[in-house]
């Protein structure tokens, strides 16, 4: 490389390396520094990992974590199986105007913000809302029934706000599927089920991996949605790092219950690439 | 040519000479207290302009928190809160009397601002807006709600509501034959009134709908019908009572809690002047019975009442006779670390099952 390249190869990686550092790397530096004080009176702080002691002898605190991650999980499985099938559609069974305008409804949603799609859920689910009102209209149930302030609004609203991150990369590794192949399948005498399992699938595995990063990411972290959809027993991690550093001032305590969540999406996300035998380059570079 | 110059040059002369004597004001405030008519007569008498950032209490300390007690020169937190917020995160800076037109304000809430708002030998607040948080209560359904612990009756099973915060402790507290406030000094005597109300919030916690945490929020559960009884600020309940004549703010038989937001300024504010020029402004009595009017609540200023709307005041004379007055339990300062014990209470019982 000649010095001129050179200058012009650093200067494109300038925004890069200064997003990188000093939106990302600087910050966590920080919160690490401010999670490894512990405070033992009015503005006295010691170094120590008494805040991450704090966690694990605290059974409300790690309960709520394990409930996070497992609940995370089982969005991210409900949102690829409910997921699969309609990109399998938009990618494989139709085409061109079609195609598009199937693509674009379930873009719609997404042009509004998460609070004004959560916000829709609540008027459709509450006591008074929609679905307990035409439930009682076509007699079904007696009298209101409450959906709302539970788990399973959780479980609806979380799958709601990511099935848009599952399909995208799914239509994408499909839509590279050569259909002759498909059909070479048959020829061969393949079943549906067999030609799903052997051609589909392995084929779509990146996709699928993929957006179940994207989804499962974007659920452990969600604040909006578990803090309104969720009821009095429906803990969410992110509350709890949010009551820390606003409600009880305590940001050496959030810092660490940050940096615990870092450390426990990175581990699934970790397994989840071992398990399904695909490596990040991988899924993450197509 | 000649003459664009010279304009030119007179525009930038105007330009900045009334930046020399207008600021910006960048206030953090409560909904309410900055309404949209008052800022623009404040402009167009001070030449200064106001950005407005509304908050609450928490949100307030913790964004001044962040910033040294920068980014604002004007914050609302409660009286309550305010010596604790400075003596562990030193945020907001003493006030200059000599600019304030202290004849504006009524003299007994001045004084117990001042008292609760010193620290170490200098005043940082000042009263502004004050009101109570009491019960909001569907009287046609549910009438028979007269106190904080009737919350947790049969008859109001799964229809009732409450923030899962310090005043849902210290009014079922008062209620269950307490004193919180006096034991605010004594942590091991605050303790053992706090594990008292844990046990009564978790055995209450099958009666309730749910935890509510904004303002809008429990005014649609009330709206709706779908909660009949709630623990609330006394301005939901009267808004309440303005479309629906059934719901309105009852003050609870142990008294309901009483609040003054006061007006601080922040450590690292820059426009001090501004600040204390929209002080003296909004503590006028006409521009105080507009505050009034938005928000909801009376203010510390002299004959600020005078032009609140009659609806207003026949509904706070529904919800206060004199003994209701005077059996309102105004908050104390908080002690340094008292929040601390507190969020543990409030974690068991939002974990309990």
């Amino acid at each position: 490389m000649t010095d001129r390249s050179k200058l012009g190869f650093y200067l494109l990686l300038m925004p890069l390396m200064l997003w990188l550092i000093t939106l990302i790397i600087l910050p966590h530096i920080g919160l690490f520094m401010v999670s490894i004080s512990e405070k033992i009176g009015v503005r006295e702080y010691e170094t120590g990992l008494g805040n991450y002691a704090v966690f694990f002898n605290e059974p409300l605190y790690w309960r709520t974590f394990a409930r996070t991650a497992f609940m995370s999980i089982f969005t991210t499985i409900l949102t690829l199986v409910l997921g699969f099938p309609v990109a399998y559609y938009i990618a494989k069974l139709t085409r061109g105007r079609t195609k598009t305008t199937l693509f674009l409804m379930c873009l719609i949603p997404f042009w509004v913000s998460e609070l004004v799609r959560t916000f829709g859920w609540m008027i459709l689910l509450r006591e008074t809302g929609v679905l307990s009102n035409f439930l009682q209209y076509t007699g079904v149930i007696g009298g209101p029934v409450e959906f709302l302030y539970n788990d399973g609004a959780i479980m609806v609203g979380l799958v709601y706000t990511s099935i848009l991150f599952m399909i995208v990369p799914l239509v994408t590794t499909l839509d590279s599927l050569d259909d002759s192949l498909i059909e070479a399948g048959y020829d061969l005498g393949g079943s549906g089920y067999s030609i799903m399992r052997e051609i589909v699938i392995p084929h779509a595995t990146p996709g699928i991996v993929s957006g179940c990063i994207v989804v499962f990411m974007l659920s452990l972290g969600n604040y909006l949605t578990p803090i309104l959809l969720g009821g009095k027993d429906s803990l969410w991690f992110t509350g709890l790092i949010y009551t820390q550093f606003i409600t009880r001032f305590n940001w050496e305590l959030g810092s660490a219950f940050g940096f615990l969540l870092l450390a426990l999406s990175s581990t699934i996300v970790f397994l989840g690439l071992k398990l399904s035998r695909q490596s990040l380059t991988e899924t993450m570079g197509r | 040519m000649k003459l664009g110059l010279a304009s030119t040059t007179v525009l930038v002369a105007a330009l900045s000479t009334t930046s020399l004597s207008a600021d910006t004001l960048r206030l953090l405030t409560w909904g309410g207290y900055a309404p949209e008519d008052v800022i623009a007569l404040f402009e167009a008498e001070t030449g200064h302009t106001v950005e407005v950032t509304t908050s609450n209490n928490e949100e307030m300390i913790a964004k001044l928190r962040a910033t040294n007690g920068g980014g604002f020169d004007l914050a609302q937190p409660s009286q309550d809160r305010i010596a604790s917020a400075q003596e562990e995160f030193g945020i907001y800076k003493p006030l200059d009397m000599s600019m304030v037109d202290a004849a504006q304000f009524i003299p007994s809430m001045m004084e117990a601002t001042a008292a609760n708002t010193t620290y170490e030998g200098e005043v940082y607040g000042l009263p502004h807006v004050w009101g109570t948080s009491g019960l909001v209560v569907n009287t046609a359904e549910a009438g028979q709600v007269t106190d904080y612990t009737d919350l947790c009756d049969e008859s109001v099973a799964g229809s009732v509501s409450y923030r899962l915060k310090r005043p849902t402790l210290i009014g079922f507290a008062y209620a269950m034959g307490l004193d919180p406030f006096a034991a605010y000094s004594d942590a091991d005597a605050y303790q053992g009134i706090l594990d008292e109300v844990e046990a009564a919030l978790i055995e209450c916690k099958p009666n309730v709908k749910t935890y509510w945490d904004g303002g809008d929020e429990i005014k649609n559960l009330l709206r709706s019908g779908e909660v009949v009884a709630a623990m609330a600020w006394d301005t939901g309940g009267w808004q309440l009572n303005a479309d629906n004549a059934d719901i309105t703010f009852v003050a609870p038989e142990a008294g309901a809690l009483g609040w003054i937001d006061t007006f601080v300024l922040p450590a690292r504010g820059r426009a001090d002047e501004a600040a204390y020029d929209w002080i003296n402004f909004v503590m006028r009595p006409e521009i105080a019975s507009m505050i009034t009017n938005t928000a909801g609540n009376f203010t510390a200023a002299v004959d600020g009442d005078a032009e609140v709307s009659a609806e207003l005041k026949a509904r706070y004379q529904g919800s206060f006779d004199q003994a209701a007055i005077d059996n309102i339990k105004w908050y104390p300062p908080v002690p340094a670390g008292l929040e601390a014990l507190e969020g543990a209470t409030l974690d068991r019982i939002n974990a309990s099952n």
